[in-house]
C-alpha cells in the first residue's frame, strides 16, 4: 500500500517545486527527448568510425523496432487500445520488400518480382493499412480484454498463414538475397542504412506529434478516456478509432520493411504473438502515452537483452524480475520515473 | 544538476559500450561456435559444447602455435536468434571460422553473414539441401552429412529388408523435407502418408492424431526423424499406442545419445533392438575416436552423440587448417586447400570432400543393444553405403 | 472414411480437449473472479509436470508421483500469489501482462537451473501403459482413457464445488459483482487466494497428466496458454460451463483437422504443398473460431449472469 501512496505525496511535492522552474525551462520530457536523440544521432556513428560496427547494427535494430513501438503507442497509449497483434504489421512490412526480392531473383510472378525500394516501401504500407481496415474493422467493435485476444487472433492467423506458404520458406523463413534499391543511396552501407532508420524515427515521432495534437488526435485521446461524452459531442469513435488504428499499423509495416532490409532474413517468427507482446512491453516499460516512452523502452529492453545475454545464458531470470518490478514499483513507465525524478509532471 | 548526471550517465553507458568491444588480439585464433544452449534443445548443444572443449583440451588450447579463443553463443532455437549471434561473432569478436549450427534453418539463416564477411563457415550437423547445391560456397565446409544422405541409407535398409509400404513423419521445417525427400528417393514400395508436425521452440510433441493415421493406413513400417526431445516423446507414444511388434518403427537422427539414456531412465526397453543409419557410432575402432569416447565419457560419464563427434570433428578439421598456415589465418586459400584435403584424424575414419565441400564418407546400419555396464548405446551391424556422396553435388558450380 | 479411426480421433480430440479445460478453468476462475490475466498460468503446467517427474522417481510410481505433487503445485502456487499476485489486483490489465510475462521468464529459468535443460521422460506403471479394447474393436491408449476420466471426474467435482457449496456461491458472486461480495464481509484476500490456488492445482494437474505422453520440459506451458485463452474467451469469461464446452470443441477441432485437413486439401492442391500447408491452417481454425465469435457474440458463448 505504501509504494501506492508516495508517488502521490512526490508528484504533490514536485508540482510545486517545478512552478518556478518551468518558466524558466522546457518541460524536462522534452529535454529527455532531446538528449536521448542527440544520442542515437551521435554515438552509432561514432561507434561505427572506432571499429564498433555491431553496436551500430544494435543501434539500428534498435531503432527499427522504436518505430514499431511509437507507432504502437498511438493507438496504446494515446487511443487506450490494447493491440496484441502488431508484430504481424512488421512481419507483413518485411514479407513485402522480402517477396518482390525472392521473386526478382528465382523468376515467377513477374507482376511483383523487383528489388525496387520505391515498390517494396509503398506495398509494405498499403499491404498493411489494408489489413489494419479488414482485421480493425471487426476487432474495433469488441472492447478491453476481447479486443486484445482478437488483435492476438488475427496476427496468429497471418503467423499461421505465411508458416503454411512453402513457396516463402514457411517455419524455415526466407533469406533476402538483395536489400531494396533506393535511387541515390545504397541500404547495403550500414551507416547509410542507420541514417534512413534513424531519419524515420524523428518522421514518426513528429507524426505521432502532431496528430495527438490535432483535433483528430483530441477525439481519440478524449474517447480513450470517456466515450459516452465523444459521443455526445457528436463525433463518431467507431470511425476515428479505426482511422487510428490503420495509421499505426501503416506505420508499423513501414518498419517492417526496414527491418526486412536491415536483417537480410526473414521468418513467421517475426510475427509470433511473443513478438507483439515484446512490443506492448516496450511501450509500458518506456511509458505509454508519451511521445519518447517508447523510444526508451524499446532501447532498455534491447540493450538489457544484448548485455544480459552476454554475461549468462540465465539472463531470462534477472530479466523476468526486473519486469516485475518495473510494473509494481515504478508507475508510468521510464518516462514517468524519470520525469518524477526530474521533478516535473507529465506532460501528456 | 539532475538532469546533467543522467546525461552524464548516458555518455558512460556509451562509453562503457566501446571499451568492452573491439580491440582483437591478432595472436589468436578466433571460433565462434554457434549452438542451442536454452530452450530444451540445450541438451544437443550441452553435448556439443562439452565435446568442443574436449578438442581443445586435446589440443592443448593451441593450433597453428597460436592460443585458441573458442567463443559459444546461444541461437535460443530460432533462425533469428541464430543470424543475430553470428552476426555478433563475425562483427564485434571479427572472429576466423564459424562452426556449430544443429538446425537447418539456422544454418541458412545465418550463412549469409558469415559468407559475406570473408570467413570461414564449417557446419558440425546441420545439412540442407541448398548449401550442398546451388548456394554452396568455397567457404563452407561441413563435418557432418548432406540431411538427404541419412534416411537415403534408411531407404536403401527398407528395401533390402523387403518392406512393401511405409508412413513418414517428420517436422515441419528445412531439415524435416530433406530428410523426407531421402527416404522417398531410395524406398521403392509405397508411401502411405506423410504427416509433417509443428517444429521449433513450441515443437509438437503430443502425436495422438498422427499415431492413429499411422496405424489406420495399414503400412508395414513407420519412418520418423525427430531429433532432440521429440524423439523420446514420440517412441513412448507409439508403445504406448500399441503399435510396437505390429509396425516396426524406422528413425533417422531419433534414437542416439541424447534419447537413449532419458529412455533407459524410463525404462522404455522396447526401443533395443531398433536400427537406424548414422555415418559415426561410439563402438567405431579407430585410435582417434577410442580416445575421443573414452575421454568423454570419463569426463562426463555419457556417450557422446554423432551431435558431439561432428563437433570435435569441426575443431579438429579448423586445427589442420591453421596448422597448415603455421598460425597464419590471413591465408585464406591456404587454410582453404588443408581443409579440402581432410587431412586429420576424424573420428569416423578417413572421409573426402566432394566439389561442395560435402563428406563423402561410409553409412552404417546401427543397432541399440546395451554395453559391458548395462548402458544402453548403439553399434554398428553392417555398412549401407561405401564412400557415399549426395545428390545436390551436381547443382552445385564449383 | 474409416470409422474406427474417426473414433480414435474423436476421443485423441476428447482428451485433448480435457487437458485444455483443467488449464482454462483456472484461467477462468481466475479472470472472471479477481479480474485478473495470468499469461504465467502455464509455469504452474510445467512445475507439477517437473515436480511430478522427480516425485515418481523417488517414490518409483507415478501415482504416488500426482498425488504428492498436487499439495506442493498448490504451495508454489499460493506463494506466487503471495509474492507478486496480490500487489498486482488493483493494476489494469496492462500491468498484469507484463508482470505475469516476467513471471513466465523467472519460472522458466528456475526450472532451468533446478533440471537442468533436458527435460524428464515419466515412465508409467505397466497396467497404464498398454492399451483397451474399446467395442467396435477400437484399440486406444489405457492412459489417454485415463487422461479422459480423470479430467471427467475434475469436472464433475468443480460443478459440485461452484454450484452447491458455500465456496463455490461465493466463486459465483464474485464471477458476477465482485464489489458485491468485498461489500458483504467476505474475506476477500483469503478468497482470492484460495481460488488462485485451485486454479494452480488445476493446471498443475493437467501438466502432470500430459507428462508421460509427452515429457516434462522448460517452456512446455507457454504454447499451450494461449490456446487456453482462446478457450476461455470462447466459452465467456468466468463461465465455468462455457471453459468446458469451449476446451471440447477446441480439442476436437485442433485433432480432426491435424488428421483429416491434409486429405481434404489434397483434392485441391498438389501433394506436398497440402502436406506442409495442412498443420498451419488447422493450427489457424481456432483462432479463425475466436475472431468469428468474438465479432459477431463478443461475451462468449456462455457468459456468466450480470456483471
Amino acid at each position: 500500500m505504501t509504494e501506492q501512496i508516495a508517488p502521490k505525496e512526490q508528484s504533490a511535492q514536485s508540482e510545486a517545486n517545478t512552478a518556478a522552474r518551468r518558466s524558466r525551462r522546457l518541460p524536462p520530457s522534452t529535454l529527455i527527448m532531446a538528449a536521448g536523440l542527440l544520442f542515437l544521432a551521435i554515438v552509432p556513428p561514432l561507434a561505427y568510425f572506432t571499429g564498433n560496427e555491431f553496436w551500430l547494427s544494435i543501434f539500428t535494430r534498435l531503432t527499427i523496432l522504436s518505430i514499431a513501438a511509437v507507432s504502437l503507442n498511438l493507438v496504446l497509449g494515446y487511443g487506450g487500445l490494447v493491440s496484441f497483434g502488431h508484430a504481424a504489421f512488421l512481419g507483413l512490412g518485411a514479407y513485402a520488400v522480402g517477396i518482390p526480392v525472392h521473386h526478382a531473383i528465382n523468376g515467377e510472378f513477374e507482376s511483383i518480382a523487383t528489388t525496387n525500394g520505391l515498390f517494396h516501401i509503398p506495398m509494405a504500407v498499403g499491404v498493411c493499412a489494408l489489413y489494419a481496415l479488414i482485421t480493425g474493422a471487426i476487432s474495433l467493435r469488441t472492447r478491453g480484454v476481447h479486443f486484445i485476444m482478437i488483435t492476438m487472433a488475427f496476427g496468429q492467423m497471418v503467423f499461421f498463414a505465411i508458416v503454411s506458404i512453402e513457396t516463402y520458406g514457411g517455419d524455415d523463413g526466407l533469406t533476402i538475397y538483395e536489400r531494396s534499391s533506393l535511387p541515390a543511396i545504397s541500404l547495403d552501407n550500414p551507416l547509410t542504412l542507420y541514417a534512413v532508420c534513424f531519419v524515420s524515427l524523428l518522421l514518426a515521432l513528429y507524426l505521432v506529434h502532431r496528430i495527438v495534437n490535432s483535433r483528430f488526435g483530441m477525439v481519440i485521446r478524449a474517447a480513450k478516456g470517456n466515450e459516452e461524452r465523444i459521443r455526445a459531442l457528436g463525433f463518431n469513435a467507431y470511425a476515428y478509432r479505426l482511422l487510428a488504428y490503420v495509421i499505426s499499423g501503416s506505420m508499423c509495416g513501414y518498419a517492417g520493411a526496414l527491418l526486412g532490409n536491415f536483417t537480410t532474413f526473414i521468418s513467421p517468427e517475426m510475427m509470433d504473438w511473443t513478438r507483439s507482446g515484446e512490443l506492448m512491453f516496450m511501450v509500458i516499460l518506456g511509458g505509454a502515452g508519451s511521445l519518447f516512452g517508447p523510444v526508451l523502452g524499446a532501447s532498455v529492453f534491447l540493450l538489457l537483452e544484448e548485455v544480459m545475454s552476454d554475461f549468462t545464458i540465465y539472463w531470462h531470470l534477472p530479466f523476468g524480475i526486473m519486469l516485475i518490478l518495473a510494473v509494481l514499483f515504478v508507475r508510468g513507465g521510464i518516462s514517468g520515473f524519470a520525469d518524477r525524478l526530474l521533478g516535473a509532471k507529465r506532460d501528456d | 544538476m539532475k538532469l546533467m548526471n543522467s546525461r552524464a550517465a548516458i555518455f558512460a553507458v556509451a562509453g562503457l559500450a566501446m571499451t568492452t568491444s573491439g580491440a582483437v588480439a591478432a595472436d589468436t585464433v578466433k571460433i565462434g561456435f554457434v549452438t542451442t544452449l536454452t530452450t530444451p534443445a540445450a541438451v544437443i548443444g550441452k553435448d556439443m559444447q562439452d565435446a568442443a572443449n574436449l578438442a581443445m583440451a586435446h589440443i592443448g588450447g593451441k593450433m597453428g602455435g597460436k592460443k585458441v579463443d573458442l567463443i559459444f553463443e546461444d541461437d535460443g532455437f530460432r533462425p533469428e536468434g541464430g543470424k543475430q549471434k553470428t552476426d555478433k561473432l563475425v562483427k564485434q569478436d571479427d572472429v576466423d571460422f564459424v562452426t556449430g549450427f544443429i538446425w537447418s534453418h539456422v544454418l541458412l539463416a545465418s550463412r549469409k553473414s558469415v559468407l559475406d564477411a570473408g570467413k570461414f563457415l564449417i557446419s558440425a550437423n546441420a545439412g540442407p539441401s541448398p548449401v550442398a547445391g546451388k548456394l554452396c560456397h568455397k567457404n563452407f565446409f561441413s563435418t557432418s552429412w548432406q540431411n538427404d544422405q541419412t534416411p537415403m541409407a534408411m531407404g536403401e535398409v527398407l528395401n533390402q529388408k523387403g518392406v512393401k509400404s511405409l508412413y513418414i513423419m517428420a517436422p515441419n521445417y528445412a531439415a524435416g523435407k530433406n530428410m523426407v525427400a531421402g527416404v522417398k528417393r531410395t524406398f521403392k514400395g509405397k508411401i502411405l502418408g506423410v504427416d509433417f508436425t509443428k517444429w521449433g521452440k513450441d515443437a509438437q510433441l503430443d502425436f495422438s492424431a498422427e499415431l492413429a493415421k499411422a496405424k489406420a493406413s495399414g503400412a508395414e513400417g513407420i519412418w520418423v526423424f525427430y531429433p532432440g526431445k521429440a524423439g523420446g516423446a514420440f517412441i513412448k507414444q507409439y508403445q504406448q499406442a500399441g503399435l510396437q511388434g505390429k509396425i516396426p518403427l524406422y528413425t533417422s537422427f531419433t534414437v542416439d545419445a541424447i534419447a537413449l539414456p532419458k529412455l533407459q531412465k524410463a525404462n522404455l526397453s522396447g526401443v533395443l533392438g531398433s536400427e537406424n543409419t548414422q555415418q559415426w557410432s561410439p563402438d567405431m575402432d579407430n585410435a582417434a575416436n577410442k580416445k575421443f569416447v573414452g575421454d568423454f565419457k570419463k569426463k562426463h560419464g555419457r556417450y557422446p552423440s554423432f551431435y558431439a563427434a561432428q563437433a570435435y570433428d569441426a575443431i579438429m578439421l579448423i586445427k589442420s587448417a591453421v596448422d597448415a598456415v603455421k598460425g597464419d589465418t590471413k591465408n585464406m586459400d591456404g587454410m582453404r586447400a588443408a581443409m579440402k584435403s581432410a587431412n586429420y584424424a576424424s573420428v569416423r575414419g578417413k572421409y573426402t570432400y566432394g566439389n561442395n565441400h560435402m563428406p563423402i564418407q561410409n553409412f552404417y546400419l546401427r543397432k541399440v543393444v546395451k554395453d559391458v555396464d548395462g548402458n544402453w548405446t548403439t553399434k554398428i551391424t553392417k555398412t549401407v553405403y561405401t564412400n557415399h556422396q549426395d545428390v545436390y553435388a551436381k547443382d552445385c558450380k564449383m | 472414411m474409416d470409422f474406427s479411426l474417426f473414433v480414435v480421433q474423436l476421443l485423441n480430440g476428447l482428451q485433448l480437449g480435457i487437458l485444455l479445460f483443467l488449464l482454462a478453468s483456472g484461467l477462468t476462475l481466475t479472470f472472471g473472479i479477481m479480474d485478473f490475466v495470468n499469461l504465467a498460468h502455464g509455469s504452474f503446467y510445467m512445475v507439477g509436470a517437473f515436480i511430478c517427474a522427480t516425485l515418481t522417481f523417488a517414490t518409483g510410481s507415478f501415482i504416488w508421483g500426482v498425488l504428492l505433487a498436487i499439495p506442493l503445485v498448490a504451495v508454489v502456487g499460493l506463494a506466487t500469489e503471495w509474492i507478486v499476485i496480490r500487489n498486482l489486483y488493483p493494476r489494469d490489465h496492462l500491468d498484469h501482462v507484463l508482470a505475469t510475462f516476467g513471471l513466465i521468464l523467472v519460472f522458466d529459468t528456475l526450472v532451468q537451473i533446478v533440471w537442468g535443460p533436458a527435460g524428464i521422460v515419466v515412465p508409467l506403471p505397466a497396467w497404464l501403459d498398454g492399451q483397451v479394447t474399446l467395442p467396435g474393436d477400437i484399440v486406444f491408449p489405457t492412459f489417454r482413457l485415463m487422461i479422459i476420466c480423470a479430467g471427467l471426474l475434475i469436472a464433475g467435482g468443480l460443478y459440485y464445488l461452484v454450484n452447491h457449496t458455500r465456496l463455490g456461491m461465493l466463486i459465483r458472486a464474485g464471477a458476477s459483482n465482485r464489489t458485491m461480495v468485498g461489500a458483504l464481509g467476505i474475506d476477500i484476500k483469503t478468497l482470492f487466494s484460495g481460488v488462485f490456488a485451485l486454479g494452480a492445482v488445476l493446471a498443475g494437474i493437467a501438466g502432470m497428466l500430459i507428462s508421460p505422453i509427452t515429457e516434462a520440459s522448460i517452456g512446455m506451458g507457454n504454447e499451450i496458454i494461449i490456446t487456453a485463452f482462446v478457450v476461455i474467451i470462447i466459452g465467456g469469461i468466468g463461465s465455468m460451463k462455457g471453459a468446458f464446452a469451449a476446451a471440447l470443441l477446441i480439442g476436437l477441432i485442433d485433432t480432426m483437422g491435424r488428421s483429416f485437413l491434409d486429405d481434404i486439401f489434397k483434392i485441391v492442391m498438389s501433394s506436398e504443398a497440402a502436406e506442409t500447408a495442412a498443420p498451419a491452417i488447422s493450427a489457424m481454425l481456432i483462432y479463425i473460431l475466436m475472431a468469428v465469435i468474438l465479432a459477431v457474440r463478443p461475451q462468449g458463448l456462455f457468459p456468466p449472469k450480470v456483471r
